[in-house]
């Protein structure tokens, strides 16, 4: 009886480990429209696809990790910089879906948009599955980007004011937006990695999108993880539509006809694809 | 299909393959169970990614490897400029496979005494086996500037006889525009099963049949005959000329149009005359099954059946008497969760000159018509995980009419199935290898040279598969 009891105990004690260690992969889920992301398909696409960088552990460890620059990020820590949350919260899963199906422009992360939809939330559940954060914390509610003020001369320098002098960002991007401010060599991310500003001048989009809500979104939420802070408590919303324009006066003419190109391309790939517009909360 | 009788005809080799194979197949399956994959080749190197992000197995490509290559090998990231590599970045590729094979072929003519050519010929069973070399591949692509994209392919034989697989620059986005991509120079067809990139290696399963076959009487016609330049016709071997092609952002939607030499992409064969290749595909997702590629394509081109000659030796790229061909079908490419299916019928028409072996400058035979055939492949891919994959093919070929009436009406006919396994053991240190296993059997109806019995062939083979 005593053997039957002990044999008992130790398969339920196994048993009670296996679900403990297995129920963060099991239990992770993502919800995309009618589309339920499961933890369980997408490590298999993890493995495939992302573990080069990031590693098998989701802690930006992959064996390319050390040749990339800015470095993968660490899905342990549960923070990311394109979300449409407030600075702090973690994201959602479209701020997710859509970073996996955009990449992040000039750095190594390329847009996986050739992936279907289910295998881009299944990737969403999995890269949950690596913090614990999204299973301790709500996202929080989406920011919503107020209608855009006309980007007139007025605006432009409104912009150019509060860029220069009053939020100074030219201490960091610089007072050309070229990403050489005096702050600049300075800066470091949350791991203590040297990070370098954006330089506005040089790319045709940005890390987190390439319209002018998305530069907006930026302003107020904050990038996190980096030394890129909200300004929503110091900023209006017609002062961060003013920044936003003046930030779009760096881009050369000849950028703008690629970003034009780009918006472009980026549309019908969103359309094809079924990308959702920046934080939607869909 | 009549794989019964195949099995039955072939049973002992079929037993030794089998259990050869499947020794392996269940040695590997364990080994490679729930390993993590990585890899990084040519283009795995510049963008540090894994192989298996653009190769369902390498080298078969999955989707997000055809976006990158209808990019003209750009992933759009900001990091497709040279100026980004490494200074120690290598941007050449080599592959070959060191290998151990075993080939056997039924009733091939053999003179009955040895090293007398005037005996009278018999048919004999030749088999031979042991280790040996692929060819190697020494390639190297990618980007001339933006939006120009380049590749060269030396490749060699085993014995290191080389030629150019292909050479071509392509402009990209012409316009803007991704729906016009141009390139030139010598390239694969668009096809959506590409030979060029499948898991087969053996002697006999090693080629799509449908992609080469020719009418009995014409593959004699073509390498033999009266016509011995007459290069013949392959729909997987790449070609010379210029193509134009486009796709959605997600490849899901392709065309392609291309004006071809008609030479078979062989080198100073102009023979003055054109080709044309037309390819579309669409495709769209399933919710729990992956993505559904369907789509079609023609290729109609002409082969001269005459040749100006010189002291009697006809003169390279002098061809006239041109006559006509064409192939046309359908294809798909099917996913369900790990399983999918690679699946092409083709039609086949070769004009009666061509496919009676009759130079136009004479008569047709009595009876002589224009051939036809029909056929279709299955081939079927089990990835279990991104370091192993299970393969195996169906492919018949049935002739609906011969070239001439007085031929059986199932001279030619062709039968293959193949299967095997590839299992990546390590995908890591900026280089790819894969243990290769296959077994491939075929079976050609009344194509024997003396009895004009049905030809086996069956193909073992066990390799290194690697590149770096």
């Amino acid at each position: 009886m005593a053997r039957t009891t002990a044999i008992a105990m130790r398969t339920t004690a196994w048993s009670c480990l296996f679900v403990f260690l297995a129920a963060p992969v099991f239990s992770q889920e993502s919800h995309i429209g009618n589309l339920t992301g499961e933890a369980t398909r997408g490590k298999k696409l993890y493995q495939r696809f992302c573990i080069g960088c990031h590693g098998e552990q989701g802690d930006g460890r992959g064996e390319n990790a050390v040749y990339v620059d800015p470095r993968p990020r660490d899905f342990t820590a549960g923070t990311f910089k394109c979300r449409s949350t407030p600075s702090g919260a973690i994201p959602l899963d479209a701020d997710l879906f859509n970073t996996i199906g955009r990449g992040l422009y000039s750095t190594a992360m390329p847009p996986w948009l050739p992936l279907t939809r289910q295998q881009r939330v299944d990737l969403v559940a999995y890269v949950k599955s690596f913090s614990s954060r999204f299973r301790e914390e709500k996202p929080g509610p989406p920011m919503e980007v107020p209608p855009e003020t006309p980007a007139s001369e007025d605006s432009i320098d409104r912009g150019r004011e509060l860029y220069q002098a009053t939020i100074k960002c030219a201490l960091c991007h610089g007072k050309e937006g070229r990403g050489d401010g005096p702050s600049a060599p300075t800066l470091t991310d949350s791991k203590g990695m040297p990070i370098q500003p954006y330089d506005f001048t040089a790319a045709s989009r940005f890390k987190c999108g390439q319209s002018n809500e998305d530069l907006y979104r930026v302003l107020m939420t904050g990038l996190d993880g980096s030394p890129m802070a909200s300004f929503s408590t110091s900023l209006k919303p017609e002062q961060a539509w003013d920044v936003v324009h003046y930030v779009r006066t760096f881009q050369p003419d000849t950028h703008a006809k690629v970003l034009n190109f780009h918006a472009k391309r980026h549309t019908e790939a969103n359309k094809e694809s079924g990308q959702l517009g920046f934080g939607s909360p869909k | 299909m009549k794989f019964c009788s195949l099995w039955i005809g072939k049973r002992s080799i079929f037993r030794f393959g089998a259990a050869t194979v499947l020794f392996f197949q269940v040695y590997l399956a364990f080994a490679a169970l729930n390993q993590p994959a990585y890899a990084i080749p040519a283009f795995a190197r510049k963008y540090n990614l894994p192989c298996s992000a653009c190769h369902e197995a390498w080298p078969k490509l999955n989707n997000f490897g055809q976006v990158f290559r209808d990019n003209g090998y750009q992933l759009d990231n900001g990091k497709d400029s040279p100026i980004w590599q490494s200074p120690t970045y290598w941007p050449v590729t080599f592959r070959i496979t060191p290998q151990w094979h075993r080939n056997s072929s039924s009733n091939q003519k053999v003179d009955s005494i040895p090293g007398n050519a005037t005996s009278p010929p018999i048919e004999k069973t030749i088999t031979s086996h042991g280790f040996d070399l692929s060819g190697v591949d020494i390639w190297t692509a990618g980007t001339l500037y933006k939006n120009i994209s380049f590749s060269v392919l030396p490749s060699s034989d085993s014995s290191g006889s080389f030629h150019f697989e292909n050479a071509w620059v392509r402009f990209d986005n012409l316009l803007g525009s991704r729906w016009a991509n141009v390139k030139f120079g010598k390239f694969e067809l668009d096809n959506m099963i590409s030979e060029k990139r499948f898991l087969f290696l053996s002697a006999d399963g090693g080629v799509y049949q449908l992609y080469h076959f020719l009418p009995t009487r014409e593959t004699t016609f073509v390498s033999g005959g009266a016509n011995p330049l007459n290069p013949g016709f392959g729909l997987g071997d790449n070609q010379f000329g210029v193509e134009l092609a486009g796709h959605s952002p997600n490849s899901y939607t392709r065309y392609s149009l291309a004006l071809l030499s008609s030479n078979d992409g062989n080198v100073s064969v102009p023979n003055s005359s054109y080709d044309g290749f037309a390819s579309v595909s669409h495709a769209f997702e399933i919710n729990g099954l992956g993505l559904e590629r369907i789509g079609a394509y023609a290729y109609f081109g002409e082969r001269p059946t005459n040749f100006n000659t010189a002291g009697g030796t006809p003169i390279t790229g002098a061809g006239s008497n041109n006559k006509s061909f064409y192939r046309a079908g359908l294809n798909s490419v099917l996913y369900a969760g790990p399983l999918d299916f690679s699946l092409l019928y083709l039609h086949g028409w070769e004009n009666a000159f061509l496919g009676t072996g009759t130079p136009g400058s004479v008569a047709l035979p009595t009876g002589a018509n224009a051939p036809t055939w029909n056929g279709g492949f299955v081939e079927t891919h089990y990835t279990y995980n991104p370091k192993l994959i299970f393969v195996q093919r169906n492919e018949f070929i049935r002739m609906s009419r011969q070239a001439l009436a007085s031929d059986p009406s199932d001279l030619g006919n062709l039968d293959a199935y193949s299967f095997g396994a590839r299992w990546y053991p390590f995908m890591f240190s900026r280089a790819g290898l894969a243990w290769h296993s296959e077994y491939a059997i075929v079976k050609s109806a009344k194509t024997s040279q003396v009895s004009g019995r049905d030809v086996w062939s069956s193909s073992v083979l066990f390799g290194l598969d690697f590149a770096f």
